[in-house]
């Protein structure tokens, strides 16, 4: 099939960008749409043309790396998809196609559509963690946790820090990425000691990092590839509440009095 | 790298009010008071259909207790303040900034025109807040002399300036899809969302919105068709 690709080009953080009209003649419904943006490349090295930039690692939808809107939607039409595994057998002949970097003033573009996302890993370093003592590891089942708290930990977890959420609010709000993280430690009880201060550091550095703030649209859960729901950014806010309220700063005679 | 102090006592409700979680919360527990507020005075209103007597002896009934009015306008006045300024605090400070550069090309998969247009229909509704004080109120907006009775009151107003009756409908209108959004929202930023109740919560949103919002344009509507007629 022959497409007709619309992509934005951007030298560097500081150039302004615009977008470029690419012929692509030749593609084939078994590849993946890294892959068909790899046969570009290739044509574009070949003249001696500086090929498009964007993010990939795995290919296998579970690092994260890629992703990028294909018509204004985060990682292309197909739910549930990271660009990686988009395969272009979703697209037909003729198609014109807008591929954009995902847009947030904490998501600078570095070069075309890659953008730079270590406001999350910021946001991680924050709170994002468990504090588990080194040494031998304790027997797996002396801690019990409910199946169901297990399943929606897990759940959580599958977040991939992509940054789709962030792509598709209208907001760039990061709330869906944070409450996830949040409900995925918040479940379990290895994440209990923390759970006050996590929220509340995850949220303050949320907001260090020129997110907006949650309208509840709910573009970030049709948009995410790995299906977090809504439901956690609730669960973040209880959890945000309740440690605004009743959060203690540790006191120096603590415990002794 | 970020850390928290957390203070105590005014300095906790500071921080709590500076936290766009926070000033989310304050928006949901003033639009539960406001949301409140629509529903009684909607069917406080609502006894214009039963006549001139019912709605004269109701406005009579309001402002006879100046212990209760006084500290209900009060809390509303206050709610409203509160949520107008969270809401333009977080519009302004907040969402407009986190994307400076705009997509060439951007779609809207799953939210609704009621969300969307929260940031349109609340303003919209809030100037129409002031106008219908201005309005029934204090009079200040009242086209000539008002009669005496409430029920006189609202025909003529709305009979002298068929303008103003269209501006009501057209801002309820708004009302009722700022609630539609509204009602469910505060329930999830409060953090109530479960996958069996979610569901009925939305559905439930959308009838409130509705209700209110017919309610409240079947009055004017109702003087410019004339079905309640003039006493006076």
């Amino acid at each position: 099939m022959r497409l007709t690709l619309n992509i934005w080009r951007q030298k560097s953080a500081n150039e302004p960008g615009k977008m470029v009209k690419y012929d692509v003649p030749g593609v084939s419904e078994h590849m993946s749409f890294l892959e068909m943006l790899d046969v570009l490349n290739q044509r574009l090295i070949k003249q001696g043309d500086d090929p498009v930039v964007f993010e990939h690692d795995c290919r296998e939808g579970i690092c994260g790396c890629c992703g990028f809107m294909i018509d204004g939607v985060p990682h292309g039409p197909q739910r549930g998809t990271t660009v990686c595994q988009l395969h272009m057998r979703y697209f037909k002949d003729g198609d014109e196609l807008y591929l954009e970097p995902f847009r947030a003033e904490a998501f600078p573009v570095v070069k075309d559509l890659l953008i730079d996302r270590s406001a999350f890993d910021r946001i991680i370093a924050a709170g994002g963690y468990v504090s588990v003592n080194t040494g031998s590891p304790q027997d797996a089942n002396s801690l019990p946790i409910m199946k169901q708290c297990a399943d929606m930990s897990m759940d959580a977890a599958s977040c991939i820090g992509c940054g789709a959420c962030v792509a598709a609010c209208p907001n760039a709000s990061a709330m869906l990425f944070v409450s996830a993280k949040i409900s995925h430690l918040g479940l379990l009880p290895q994440g209990q000691p923390e759970r006050d201060r996590r929220a509340l550091r995850m949220l303050a550095q949320l907001q260090e990092e020129a997110f907006g703030a949650c309208t509840n649209y709910g573009e970030c859960e049709a948009a995410c590839p790995k299906g977090i729901k809504l439901e956690n950014i609730a669960r973040m806010n209880r959890d945000y509440l309740k440690a605004a309220l009743s959060y203690r700063e540790e006191a120096s005679a603590g415990g002794a009095a | 790298m970020s850390s928290v102090a957390v203070p105590s006592g005014f300095g906790r409700t500071a921080a709590l009010f500076n936290s766009v979680v926070g000033k989310k919360i304050v928006m949901a527990v003033t639009g539960v008071i406001l949301f409140g507020f629509v529903t009684v005075h909607m069917i406080g209103n609502l006894q214009i259909f039963l006549g001139p007597d019912r709605i004269n002896a109701y406005g009579k009934f309001l402002q006879e207790n100046v212990e209760l009015l006084w500290p209900a306008r009060i809390i509303l006045l206050t709610s409203v303040a509160l949520h107008i300024l969270a809401a333009w605090q977080l519009t302004m400070l907040n969402n407009f900034k986190a994307r400076p550069v705009a997509y060439v090309k951007k779609a809207a998969l799953v939210s609704t025109y009621a969300a969307r247009t929260m940031v349109w229909s609340g303003p919209i509704v809030g100037f129409f807040i002031v106008y219908h004080i201005l309005h029934f109120t204090t009079m200040h907006a009242y086209p000539g002399v008002a009669p005496d009775d409430v029920y006189n009151k609202v025909i003529y107003g709305f009979q002298r300036q068929p303008a103003a009756a269209i501006f009501y409908m057209v801002a309820n209108i708004l009302l009722a899809t700022h609630l539609y959004h509204g009602v469910w929202s505060l329930f999830q930023t409060l953090g109530v969302n479960h996958p069996r109740y979610t569901p009925w919560i939305k559905t439930g949103s959308k009838l409130f919105g509705f209700v209110i919002g017919m309610g409240n344009c079947s009055i004017p509507l109702a003087v410019l068709l004339k079905v309640l007629p003039r006493t006076l």
